[in-house]
């Protein structure tokens, strides 16, 4: 049933309806009403069956699904942000040891400075962690993924997560259709594991391996993430048919066909991208948007066939690799190679500043007069005043204090307000 | 596209007055969004939500800098915040407060608006009346209802009411539809003087 509710209650429903057995959370900033929502449904009886673990950490958090996925219960978690990264060492055991795990990430930046807002930071960090990630745009989308995460998981063996911008989506209230039990339970049927603790049949599972089978360990992580390129349209396909929704995929193009400048984009942001594309059409020049709806594994055929009529790219990222450039950007080039396209990074909405229409139509604008530089990673509305008079200040004393407390300063704000 | 922005302080329930707006357009089969300004909340603090309505799928998920309406909860607000940035000539604009337009110092905005879409209305006083406490985001989207027509008073009521149960819902209700009135009465006698 259409309804219109917060995103985070919306995915706290459609999780419950995927009937997960152990949930394990903490409950402290930065956490979402996801597990808020989840821990209501579990006290209410409405989720039966399901252990509700309030652990001592995200560490622990991560650490409790290990073991209870491991002991073959679906199990599921929630966390973002500095959460996120105090659960590094977990994540890698869980894909390590091919537990499939769904964890929501409501993305948002890694401090310093201390910044709770929205950016791809976190999830960006740990892109090599071994997890699956996919991007939701909307909040029906963040509510279709989980059940396709909690399918693809299970078939593959493998840890997913799921990313849904912090506020800008999590906060959000819009229409969502919660798919109905019945119908959950008929694209989801119960976990089979493919491997489980069981103290009848003792088994080891996390053995030491040494150097004559590491590398081969690896490589069929490698190899699965290869097969969930397969994996993911299958099942973004078996969703659409039974459900009646496209949702998830590898990646969605937008008006690409016939388009030299094509922008590239993951996550909320991407309704922005497709309304800027429609009014430069409008104005005659040939501009599509491409969605990543699935970064790891990285889709890169996809992303080649998708951008492969174009001139230009531009890919606009929430997050960046600190000197070095963008992340997409990266990956986009290296889905590009030998292709006579110019790609160019754009970093934008970091830190909770709104990605707006207004400067992404600037943006590209600047890009056709061909006044950005391809071989410059380029900041979205950065105040280049603000820096510079921070960058004079610390060269003209010896002991110029901290550049975040004197910006702060310099712009007039007594605490951090976006707004 | 008709969008919304509601000024309040911490604790006013500006937030809410921004879900429930996008629950009430909804009920009337419209697209809705809203979400509020993010950031550490703080009792008193000001807050800003938003809500957009359509009549299509809404992708933008940027703040409102162009507001259609603008509702003000706090009216000390006017010091403290550009409270009207953005807003066009066409844009209606309802204040929260018991003095009139000259008295809080706002004949500027006024010439700059269409009379009859900048509305004074006392709904702290009114939901202190009909509440027993001074929460007047309920209330305000009576009159917003009655200032705009962009949802029905019915709808607003419909949504105070499963949102606030039991008495606290039939109070919130009364309030809205106090606030409804008021802002209807003086519509009126405006369009007939």
């Amino acid at each position: 049933m259409l309804e219109q509710i917060e995103g985070s209650q919306a995915v706290a429903r459609a999780v419950a309806r995927c009937r997960p057995e152990v949930i394990a959370a903490y409950p402290i900033s930065p956490q979402t009403h996801i597990v808020e929502g989840l821990s209501d449904l579990v006290r209410t009886g409405e989720l039966a069956g399901c252990e509700y673990l309030m652990v001592e950490s995200e560490f622990g958090a991560l650490s409790a699904c290990i073991g209870a996925s491991g002991a073959g219960a679906r199990t599921y978690t929630a966390t973002s942000s500095q959460g996120l990264l105090f659960m590094a060492e977990a994540l890698f055991n869980a894909s390590g040891l091919g537990l499939p795990i769904v964890m929501t990430v409501a993305n948002r930046a890694i401090g310093a400075p201390i910044n709770i807002w929205n950016d791809h930071s976190d999830a960006m960090s740990m892109r090599d962690s071994g997890w699956i990630q996919l991007y939701a745009e909307s909040n029906q989308e963040a509510v279709d993924l989980h059940l396709q995460a909690f399918r693809l998981a299970e078939q593959l063996s493998v840890p997913v997560m799921v990313c849904m911008d912090g506020f800008v989506l999590t906060h959000a209230f819009e229409p969502v259709d919660v798919p109905e039990a019945k119908d959950v339970e008929r694209f989801l049927p119960a976990f089979e594991p493919r491997q489980i603790l069981d103290p009848a049949e003792p088994v080891t599972i996390g053995a030491m391996v040494g150097p004559e089978a590491f590398t081969e360990v690896k490589y069929l992580m490698h190899a699965k993430q290869v097969q969930a390129l397969d994996a993911i349209p299958a099942i973004a396909a078996a969703f659409e048919e039974q459900l009646g929704r496209r949702a998830g995929g590898l990646v969605r193009p937008y008006r690409v066909d016939g388009a030299d400048t094509v922008v590239v984009g993951l996550g909320s942001m991407l309704g922005t991208l497709e309304e800027v594309a429609d009014q430069l059409q409008a104005d005659g020049e040939q501009v599509g948007v491409l969605g990543i709806k699935c970064f790891r594994p990285w889709p890169r055929e996809e992303v080649r066939a998708a951008l492969a009529g174009a001139r230009r790219v531009v890919v606009v990222e929430k997050a960046f690799a600190v000197g070095a450039g963008g992340i997409v950007g990266q990956n986009t080039r290296l889905a590009l190679q030998g292709l006579p396209i110019e790609v160019y990074d754009v970093v934008a909405g970091l830190g909770g500043r709104p990605v707006t229409v207004a400067s992404v139509r600037e943006l590209l604008g600047r890009v056709l007069a061909g006044e950005i530089d391809p071989m410059r990673m380029h900041f979205l509305d950065l105040d280049t005043a603000l820096v510079e008079r921070e960058l004079d200040r610390s060269g003209a004393t010896d002991r110029p204090g901290p550049h975040a407390e004197n910006m702060l300063r310099d712009l007039g704000t007594v605490a951090s307000n976006p707004a | 596209m008709f969008s919304v922005r509601i000024h309040g302080r911490g604790g006013q329930g500006t937030v809410t007055a921004a879900e429930l707006l996008s629950v009430a357009a909804f009920r009337e089969g419209r697209h809705a969004q809203a979400f509020p300004t993010f950031g550490s909340e703080r009792t008193g603090a000001p807050v800003v939500a938003f809500c957009r309505l359509g009549n299509a799928p809404i992708r933008l998920r940027e703040p409102i800098t162009r507001p259609d309406a603008l509702i003000v909860q706090d009216p000390t607000l006017l010091h403290q915040v550009n409270l009207f940035a953005g807003l066009g000539a066409d844009g209606y604009v309802l204040l929260n407060t018991s003095r009139d337009i000259a008295e809080l110092g706002l004949e500027d905005l006024a010439a700059s608006l269409r009379p009859e879409r900048l509305a004074c209305v006392p709904a702290t006083e009114l939901a202190r009346e009909h509440l027993g406490r001074p929460l007047p985001n309920a209330a305000l989207l009576g009159g917003f209802a009655a200032l705009t027509g962009e949802v029905t008073i019915d709808s607003v009521v419909a949504v105070v009411r499963e949102r606030f149960r039991g008495p606290a819902g039939e109070r919130n209700a009364a309030a809205a539809y106090a606030t409804h009135d008021h802002v209807l009465e003086r519509m009126e006698s405006r369009s007939d003087a």
